[in-house]
């Protein structure tokens, strides 16, 4: 019967709400600084923010040798 | 006051607290905290390599773990496992059904898989003993198309569908170990973090939900998008996770706090992301448009601060190499016949930094 499978869909829909109501929840001044912090870390060692030389960029066509 | 009314003041009364939640927390915002960081310098992409050999519309690629293979899949019914140093195409796997929607690479290398509108997850060997490449299983519980798969290891794999939910199977037996249902929309896609104990999934119900793999339970539900949420990716430290969505904007949803921290938009931008995908360290992120354009925003900025050019067709997927060294495109047939003859259909370009090109 609808009736009663909405009731279950609805308590189902109550009992997740009250689930994600009650997780802890950090200050967002937090989680920015932290998110910022992790940025700068790893800045370095982002190929695609700070660019390769190309003797590391494996993907550079190769130079073509020949013979002296 | 009957029961079903009395629910429905208490869901109302639930999303209230959470509303109130968190704004309790909000004593920041993410623009205020970078205030005085600069935006990055412009960001310019050259096309190292153009992978050519799809027949049709690219849907997927996925890179492998070594940042030198990846997959990729075409409603041409293949599936093709390429070197992207040498262009060499290492596998092309025919498909049983051509009405492919995506594809992964197993962290381990030893397997890739791919599913669509045929509702199944088809697993395939690549190390097969005969060097043969064939169907390991194919995981049929879907009730509808399978949008997107993503290994945790050789023995499970985490499916998307357009049934609306999310399941778990054990690969070896072929069977559901857990489902994952709660959206309201179809499911579009999906990411699983580092520490592979979680994922999140995008749908059509305009959110995404965060998912502890273990117990089931979805434990955030992030709302703010206006139309389907088509992509969705973990920022690297695995705090925060980015959505592109129908609504022509991408979003960065911290986990811990539970809230959007930003917004990535523009007005001259009004079509559809259907790709995204974080820089290694975060700060960049790469979107694909329906617009034909791959948009590179600083994360933490939210400025526009790089365009992938070259790409006369639609932008279907986009993955950044686990060594963050290299960003792969893949793209759609364009319906102009005028740009055929540059033979830029149906290719996959990987694109990289190169220092040089500013000097």
């Amino acid at each position: 019967m609808s009736g009663a499978s909405n009731l279950v869909a609805m308590k189902k829909v109550v009992q997740q709400l009250r689930f994600e109501a009650s997780i802890n929840r950090v200050k967002v001044s937090q989680a920015a600084a932290d998110l910022q912090q992790f940025c700068m870390q790893h800045a370095l060692q982002d190929p695609l923010l700070t660019g390769l030389s190309s003797n590391t960029n494996p993907f550079r066509p190769q130079k073509l040798c020949s013979f002296l | 006051m009957g029961e079903m009314e009395q629910l429905r003041k208490e869901a109302e009364s639930l999303k209230d607290q959470i509303t109130a939640a968190r704004k309790a927390v909000a004593d920041a915002t993410l623009p205020d905290t970078v205030s005085s960081t600069a935006v990055v310098g412009r960001v310019q992409l050259k096309t190292r390599k153009t992978l050519r050999g799809h027949l049709a519309k690219i849907y997927a690629m996925h890179w492998a773990t070594d940042a030198k293979l990846c997959v990729s899949a075409s409603q041409d019914g293949k599936l093709i496992v390429w070197d992207t140093l040498t262009t060499n195409k290492v596998n092309a796997i025919p498909l049983k059904s051509s009405w492919v929607m995506t594809c992964a690479y197993a962290p381990s290398g030893n397997m890739v898989a791919c599913g669509g509108l045929d509702n199944m997850c088809s697993i395939y060997n690549l190390k097969g003993k005969d060097g043969n490449v064939k169907v390991m299983r194919e995981l049929a519980a879907h009730t509808g198309y399978l949008s997107c798969c993503r290994f945790l290891s050789d023995s499970e794999i985490i499916t998307s569908s357009g049934d609306c939910t999310c399941l778990l199977w054990d690969i070896e037996t072929g069977t559901q170990k857990t489902t994952f249902a709660g959206h309201l929309g179809d499911c579009m896609s999906l990411a699983v973090p580092g520490d592979f104990k979680t994922f999140v999934s995008g749908a059509c119900d305009f959110t995404a939900k965060l998912w502890d793999i273990r117990d089931s339970n979805c434990t955030h539900t992030f709302s703010g998008h206006e139309s389907d949420v088509n992509a969705i990716a973990f920022f690297p430290n695995g705090n925060a996770v980015i959505t592109g969505s129908d609504d022509a904007t991408c979003k960065l949803f911290d986990l811990r706090s539970d809230q959007e921290l930003i917004t990535y938009q523009d007005s001259s931008i009004m079509c559809g992301v259907t790709s995204i995908a974080p820089s290694l360290s975060g700060r960049l992120i790469l979107a694909g448009y329906d617009d034909f354009n791959v948009n590179i925003w600083d994360s933490l900025k939210a400025e526009r601060v790089g365009v992938l050019a070259g790409h006369d067709n639609r932008v279907s997927c986009i993955g950044v190499s686990t060594d963050g060294m290299a960003c792969c495109t893949g793209s759609w047939d364009s319906f102009l016949p005028s740009f055929s003859f540059k033979g830029q259909d149906n290719v996959m370009r990987l694109c990289k930094q190169n220092k040089q090109q500013y000097l």
